[in-house]
């Protein structure tokens, strides 16, 4: 099998007493929908920023395609094709849903000490953000200010501006946090379609089963910043420890 | 985007009317006015330069008078060593002083950004009232440093001799140095307005609204900010130049805080992340400073409401009356 694109290895963080990621061992295989389960507290969004860099690890690694980029600050990552969305919406408010993409463009596009020709006007920049926004269906909406449109279109513009920088690594923190039905059905097919392109791996941090379930090829349960299981959809739905810990929970319900 | 016509109108109007001010006023027989629109422009100059850090970049500089008056020491100090003779430095090498415009203001430039550079490195790793009062920290260093400095006149200052040369035009003419400032500050506004709506103004603008953000989208965002810092010291640098040939004279009270207060209220006043913003607060500040000065001592009783009621009701300041939305095309 090919070397996993992302390999976590014993990655440790502490709060003060509380411990929210416990030797938090993973492995990505490349091209894979990765969902990341677990309840409230569990350590998931804990895990996501250290992979970031957002976040300091206390110890471990963190391998990506082949490199070791424990110690890198959060910019190289990104230029090294690991992007993310926020699970609360932080976008460029008084940007254009287009300017808002083009500026992700722009991230990866080289360095921005450029001083005289108008971004606006930079084919390089504008069509692939104009392509990003297709891809997530909001090309009609290009030319509104991010603070104007829905909560579902912010998502999807979240969605399109990590996409825009042409990642091998997507991570998504709930991208279908706070939807309704209708829009997380819409959020689901979109990442359905990005899947099937097959030139991305994602990391998917979850709530919703649904979204889980219809999406992930492997899943792995985090309780408590430990790592209880991993395997296929079938495997977690059939593991007594996870039923206990966590789906429980839904079963009941 | 086409601008409005109203903005348009407004631009090419206070265009002219720049331009005619000189033979205007002297026909009306007050030339004095000549060198209050020169003070006018100047200070419209260090706005526009602190605009870019504060309306683009969201830096709140309570400090922008070091740059101010670093750049007034300077062309001072070299025209002192130039009339007494003295060389400013014997080792390594001799530097004498000069009275030219051509060395001297771009000293005050590269002197007034080398000071951003090593502020900068500083204050842009605090953010919000840590940077406001780290900024303010080092300008009132900066203050005490001069008041201390026996040999550059301390607390009382130090004259200039002469405006600078400059080559053909004759700067002791209020006339000739009025146009000269009047092409700094429409090149400045040019400048900015490439700027601000380059790849450059657009990370700065991002900054601004999320620096999260952009370092998630990978943007190395303090090397951006500390350039954009260095170039409004810079701006600052050549303003403090020309405020010093204005007044023939410098001292101190260019870098306390209440003059880095002015250049902000100038720039609240007019419009934050407006390119033509801190030209209109200029104008404004300045003029009402004029009038109200002659009538009370107690001047900023009348100023402080009139802020009072931009901020509440103006957001933008003057400038979101002509013109809505910040100036973000080229």
């Amino acid at each position: 099998m090919a070397d996993p694109l992302l390999e976590i290895e014993g990655l440790s963080k502490a709060f003060g007493a509380v411990v929210a990621c416990d030797a938090v061992t993973l492995s990505l295989r490349e091209g894979e929908v990765h969902a990341m389960i677990g309840p409230n507290g569990a350590g998931k969004t804990t895990l996501l920023g250290q992979l970031t860099g957002e976040i300091r690890p206390d110890a471990g690694r963190i391998r990506f395609a082949g490199e070791d980029v424990t110690g890198l600050p959060e910019h190289a990552r990104a230029g090294r094709g690991l992007a993310r969305s926020f699970q609360v919406t932080s976008l460029f408010s008084r940007f254009t849903a287009l300017d808002n993409v083009a500026l992700a463009v722009q991230a990866q596009a080289g360095h921005s000490f450029r001083f005289w020709r108008p971004a606006a006007r930079e084919t390089a920049l504008v069509a692939p953000a104009r392509a990003a926004l297709a891809r997530v269906g909001l090309a009609e909406r290009a030319d509104v200010p991010a603070a104007a449109l829905a909560h579902g279109e912010q998502r999807q513009l979240e969605i399109a501006m990590a996409l825009a920088s042409g990642p091998r690594l997507l991570l998504l923190d709930e991208p279908t946090a706070g939807m309704g039905h209708e829009d997380s059905g819409r959020m689901i097919a979109l990442l359905s379609a990005l899947k099937a392109e097959g030139r991305m791996t994602i990391l998917l941090i979850e709530h919703d089963m649904d979204v889980v379930f219809a999406l992930a090829d492997r899943i792995t349960v985090l309780v408590y910043g430990q790592t209880i299981a991993t395997g296929v959809p079938e495997e977690i739905r059939a593991n007594s420890e996870v039923r206990r810990a966590y789906l429980g929970e839904e079963a009941a319900a | 985007m086409a601008r409005p016509v109203v903005t348009r109108l407004v631009l090419w109007g206070a265009l002219v009317l720049l331009l005619a001010l000189p033979p205007l006023v002297q026909g009306l027989g007050a030339d004095f006015a000549v060198g209050v629109a020169t003070r006018v422009l100047i200070f419209a100059l260090v706005g526009v330069s602190l605009n870019l850090i504060l309306g683009y970049g969201g830096m709140v500089s309570f400090g922008h008078a070091a740059f101010f008056g670093a750049g007034a020491y300077v062309v001072a100090i070299l025209a002192q060593h130039d009339t007494q003779g003295e060389p400013l430095v014997t080792w390594p090498i001799v530097i004498d002083g000069t009275q030219s415009a051509l060395i001297a203001w771009p000293a005050a430039m590269v002197v007034s950004a080398l000071l951003a550079l090593v502020i900068g490195l500083i204050a842009l790793r605090t953010s919000g009232l840590y940077f406001i009062m780290i900024t303010l920290a080092f300008a009132q260093m900066l203050y005490f440093l001069f008041i201390s400095l026996r040999a550059y006149g301390g607390e009382d200052g130090l004259s200039l001799f002469a405006r600078s040369a400059a080559g053909p035009l004759d700067l002791a003419d209020d006339v000739h140095f009025y146009y000269l400032v009047l092409g700094f500050v429409l090149l400045a506004l040019w400048i900015k307005r490439r700027l601000v709506a380059s790849r450059f103004g657009r990370a700065l603008r991002g900054i601004r609204d999320n620096e999260r953000r952009m370092q998630a989208l990978g943007f190395p965002t303090f090397r951006y900010k500390l350039a954009a810092f260095v170039m409004a010291g810079a701006v600052a640098g050549l303003s403090g130049a020309l405020i010093a040939n204005q007044t023939e004279f410098v001292s101190p009270s260019f870098l306390d805080w209440q003059r880095s207060g002015e250049i902000l209220v100038i720039v609240i006043l007019g419009g934050m992340g407006r390119v033509y913003g801190p030209v209109a607060g200029a104008v404004a500040f300045l003029l009402l400073e004029e009038v109200l000065s002659a009538w009370t001592d107690h001047w900023m009783l009348v100023l402080g409401p009139i802020l009072v009621l931009v901020v509440l009701f103006a957001k933008g300041g003057i400038w979101s009356l002509i013109e809505r939305g910040e100036t973000t095309d080229g």
